[in-house]
């Protein structure tokens, strides 16, 4: 910058902050390699107890969480993550059509001024905290979706999932998964929006000029090009809706069943909902237990985002 | 040119008299037809719109009660005092409820840690990713694992910052550092995948003509890159603020809950407003004596998780307006 004489003559500075900076950079690069690393290692070395400690107390610490149910830790784990699946897959069954549609309406029915404000809206969805859509679930919807519930265990009672009687309060596994598809909904709302956003215009006019009805366009142009990033999408909605800790610990009333029955209460629970549930009085052996049933819960979001991932990177390159 | 021409005229004729008579009234579209096409997409177009209507239901459910439950409580009283001398549902001596200045407090400096944490090594990140090795195959693994990192469970979060304190500090160790660690795990990928596109969108002319005066790349990219992408990034800051500002789980287990004020971030056990919600809702309700008085509330803790509630979505919207605003106003100007 400084056009005096002498310092043109001179070589030029900062070669070593040059150096420093690109090494910061490297480094906080490589740090979140080492991050993810020490995330596996730090919650492996706290639930290393389980394996590799005294048997018996842990056998006595897992009968101690669930009153004699389960005697060793995969016993004791499979229940929770058969539960967390199931919650997570209900939730993103219900969130994926309701999706799918908002995003077509965004990007292919609403004139260009209402689609802003209506994405603005999806985003508020989605910054409003776990913790007050618990407290919305607990204390609204649980008394308001009874009668929905009863009726649902009434009239389709004869299908096993929803084998009635629907437990009152609801505080249940169905009324968890509407509050989670609730909560990831904005999530696969955007991504699918973008996707159906970025349709080859060409394709939907060449549609149209066909002779095709406005669904139909939809259907033989946009979904086509928006299946995988739709789907990769969802993917990354089950991850949100598997780790979810605050809306089901507020919502649900737990129990440790492989059980389908999705209207009646304590029948499942999930995992990070146990976590925070029994943590508080957990002695340092039960907290071993809970950190390895965290890892599990680690290494199934971490496949499921991981799959999320490969699929837009591929579609993306 | 013209004899191929004839040539091709005269096979198209010949395979003319050979080619069968093709009744094309055959696929003419009956009239049910079309109308089965018309019913099933006004059909369709009805779904979508109210798949819609579907969603914006539980928003503005949600938005209402809290409202409509949290103006009750929510005055000046209960934002100026903690939770400590509150004895059942009778009114303090101050003339409250309790209320959440300690919370607040909690929530400002744990995000602030988070803040200090996992900006500068976020944005240092995404400058890696881009000004140094974009494109590269370790670039890309990163980029990878940062998208794996934004999918970790919050209590997954809260679990490693707790290990991690277990076993450096020692056991049992509640602080509100503690919580800004776990939420900065949190954090870093949302404002590494932000910067990240900002940094994208700077044009490489205002790189070339640094580097052509002579700029080292270090200057030119803390005074001109990351300038020129300043808002951006700034924007994006506030809305991963307005993401971590709302996490419940991880300070369940890393910051503990206690109802009187506390200002070191480094000692003790500190309360932030998701987990006073929390924790007041599982009070669900308090007992009142018989010879309570007549301003004793029952349902008083139900009543401050609604206050509380509001408050934090009041401030989650506010930071969520500015970073959207900032984003706007201040806007990078690339023609791509």
């Amino acid at each position: 910058m400084s056009s005096e004489k002498s310092t043109l003559d001179q070589p030029v500075g900062g070669k070593s902050a040059d150096k420093i900076f690109k090494w910061v950079a490297f480094a906080c690069g490589a740090l979140i390699l080492v991050v993810l690393a020490a995330v596996f290692l730090f919650l492996f070395f706290r639930a290393w107890p389980l394996i590799g400690g005294d048997q018996n107390a842990n056998k006595a610490t897992i009968e101690s969480f669930t009153g004699g149910k389960a005697h060793n830790f995969w016993q004791y784990v499979g229940p929770l993550a058969f539960g967390t699946i199931l919650v997570a897959a209900l939730a993103l069954l219900i969130a994926f059509f309701v999706s799918v549609g908002i995003a077509l309406f965004i990007s292919q029915y609403a004139p260009k001024g209402l689609a802003t404000a209506l994405s603005t809206i999806v985003d508020l969805l989605a910054a409003i905290p776990s913790v007050i859509y618990g407290l919305w679930g607990g204390i609204v919807l649980v008394p308001a979706i009874y009668p929905f519930w009863n009726w649902v265990a009434k009239y389709l009672g004869w299908i096993p999932l929803f084998k009635g009687p629907a437990a009152n309060p609801a505080r249940t596994v169905a009324t968890v998964a509407v509050v989670l598809a609730v909560m990831i909904l904005p999530i696969i709302t955007s991504m699918a929006r973008d996707v159906y956003l970025q349709t080859p215009r060409l394709q939907q006019e060449a549609a149209l000029a066909l002779g095709a009805t406005k669904w139909e366009m939809i259907k033989i142009a946009v979904l086509p090009f928006g299946k995988s990033g739709v789907v990769s999408a969802s993917m990354l909605g089950l991850g949100r809706a598997l780790g979810e800790t605050m809306a089901v610990l507020m919502i649900l009333s737990p129990g440790l069943h492989y059980s389908f029955r999705i209207l009646q209460a304590s029948q499942n629970q999930t995992i990070a909902a146990n976590i925070a549930a029994q943590y508080p009085e957990a002695n340092s052996l039960g907290v071993s237990t809970l950190i390895a049933t965290g890892l599990v819960l680690f290494l199934i979001t971490f496949i499921v985002n991981f799959i999320a991932r490969k699929i837009t990177q591929k579609v993306s390159a | 040119m013209t004899a191929s021409l004839e040539y091709a005229q005269a096979a198209g004729e010949s395979l003319m008299k050979d080619a069968p008579v093709i009744d094309f009234d055959k696929f003419q579209p009956t009239r049910s037809m079309i109308a089965r096409r018309k019913r099933k997409d006004v059909a369709m177009g009805a779904l979508i719109s109210v798949a819609f209507i579907v969603a914006l239901i539980p928003l503005f459910s949600v938005l209402w009660t809290t409202i409509a439950n949290g103006v009750k409580r929510l005055n000046l009283n209960f934002l100026s005092y903690n939770m400590s001398g509150v004895i059942g549902g009778q009114p303090t001596a101050s003339g409250g409820y309790g209320g959440i200045q300690h919370a607040i407090i909690g929530t400002l400096e744990i995000t602030l840690g988070a803040l200090v944490i996992s900006v500068p090594i976020g944005i240092m990140c995404s400058v890696f990713l881009i000004e140094y090795s974009r494109g590269g195959k370790f670039a890309k693994s990163i980029g990878l694992l940062i998208d794996v990192m934004s999918g970790v469970p919050s209590i997954v979060a809260g679990l490693f910052a707790f290990s991690m304190f277990t076993i450096l500090v020692g056991p049992g160790t509640f602080n509100g550092f503690e919580g800004s660690v776990a939420l900065s795990l949190l954090m870093i990928p949302t404002v590494v995948k932000s910067s990240e596109e900002m940094l994208k969108i700077v044009p490489n002319d205002l790189r070339e003509a640094s580097y052509a005066l002579g700029v080292t790349k270090q200057r030119t990219i803390t005074k001109i890159v990351l300038r020129t992408a300043l808002p951006g990034i700034v924007s994006g800051v506030i809305l991963a603020i307005a993401r971590v500002v709302g996490e419940t789980a991880p300070l369940l287990m890393t910051a503990g809950y206690i109802s009187t004020t506390n200002v070191n971030l480094f000692s003790g056990q500190m309360t932030t407003l998701p987990v006073y919600v929390y924790q007041e809702y599982s009070k669900l309700k308090v007992a009142c004596p018989a010879s309570a008085s007549a301003s004793c509330v029952t349902d008083i803790p139900m009543q401050r998780a609604w206050a509380a509630a509001l408050m934090l979505i009041v401030i989650v919207l506010i930071l969520n307006l500015i970073g959207r605003l900032v984003a706007r106003v201040f806007a990078v100007k690339a023609e791509r």
